[in-house]
């Protein structure tokens, strides 16, 4: 009994952060990535204010809800490596997938809103010769 | 006296030095459920940096806003933040011992995340039925439907987890020891929010 009153103590031992201070950060990063999202920004400064946004919401969960800050260093460790491992991954991918040519060419069929009823009654044209319906 | 407490909070501390494992003392299933998590969170950035990497000035992309309900998604996210709060309020409930409490945010947490569901099985009905969405008609779709989907089975798995936790704390008295289930079924919960306020931004806003 006394042991699980000291585990307990040691589980309790950081305290509690504000966790309604912490929501409200939440819900105002949301709103601004709202409006970054409404604003006419250039490609390039849109994506990045967003990718900050989203990853310091991120942050903010890993850290104070998921109590990560309060944790012995060692742990984050553990949180980082997939962080690392996916960064990895996408630049694994992106110079192969980037340069195919369905990427920089105009391709029928991965035009979304092709309806699949289309797909049964005909092939799809090459791009090229493809005619328009009248 | 002092000497003798001492000793004995000595002798606790070393018991629990020597049985816990170090990374998270007190608490051996939070270490697990870190564990997993860290396995759980390179599967959603394959699918994430797969995404990005397929995305990367293709110009076959189309405006996600042209498909998806950026709104609606909006809500979801606030429904997932608030379910986040409600969470650590019932930690926080059962930390200090008042299990009412953490059964009642408990309950508020399971709720959340069935709205959550529920908003996400109408924007996938909409998008299925309604823009004759699939999974093959173009890439866009394949990974929008991959990526949610995944996560969705996340939130789903959440629900009953929180709810196996919640229909245990009627069952049974709980008392302080118990915050340790409380708290790994939280880690699991805010996991879920934390990869949702991205797939968010990835899939819907950029």
């Amino acid at each position: 009994m006394a042991t699980e009153a000291v585990v307990h103590q040691a589980h309790q031992a950081h305290g509690e952060p504000n966790y309604i201070a912490i929501f409200i950060y939440l819900a105002v990063l949301t709103a601004v990535e709202l409006l970054v999202y409404a604003m006419g920004f250039t490609t390039v400064l849109k994506v990045g204010l967003l990718v900050a946004l989203a990853l310091a919401k991120a942050v903010l969960v890993a850290m104070y809800f998921m109590h990560l800050s309060f944790e012995r260093r060692p742990l984050w460790i553990i949180a980082g490596i997939p962080l690392v491992l996916v960064a990895f991954c996408y630049l694994m991918l992106r110079p192969d997938l980037s340069a195919r040519a369905w990427t920089s060419q105009p391709h029928p069929e991965q035009a979304v809103g092709v309806r699949e009823g289309s797909e049964t009654s005909a092939p799809a044209p090459p791009a090229e010769s493809a005619a328009p319906q009248s | 006296m002092s000497e003798a407490a001492a000793a004995e909070v000595h002798g606790h501390e070393a018991i629990v030095d020597q049985t816990e494992p170090s990374l998270t003392p007190g608490n051996s299933g939070k270490l697990g459920m870190w564990v997993f998590l860290a396995g759980d969170a390179m599967t959603f950035g394959a699918g994430i940096a797969a995404y990005g990497a397929l995305r990367y000035q293709n110009v076959n992309w189309p405006d996600p806003a042209d498909w998806l309900g950026i709104s609606l998604t909006a809500v979801m996210t606030f429904i997932l933040i608030c379910s986040s709060v409600t969470m650590v309020e019932a930690l926080s409930g059962i930390n200090h011992g008042n299990v009412q409490k953490m059964q009642r945010f408990l309950a508020l947490t399971v709720l959340g995340g069935i709205a959550f569901l529920a908003c996400q099985a109408f924007e996938w009905h909409h998008l299925i039925w309604g823009e004759q969405l699939s999974i093959k008609t173009s890439l866009f779709a394949a990974t929008f439907f991959i990526l949610t989907g995944f996560h969705g089975m996340h939130v789903t798995g959440g629900v009953i987890y929180l709810g196996t936790l919640l229909t245990r704390s009627f069952q049974r008295t709980f008392t302080v020891s118990d915050a340790r289930l409380v708290e790994v079924a939280g880690l699991y919960w805010h996991f879920v929010d934390l990869v949702w306020i991205l797939i968010f931004t990835f899939v819907y806003l950029i």
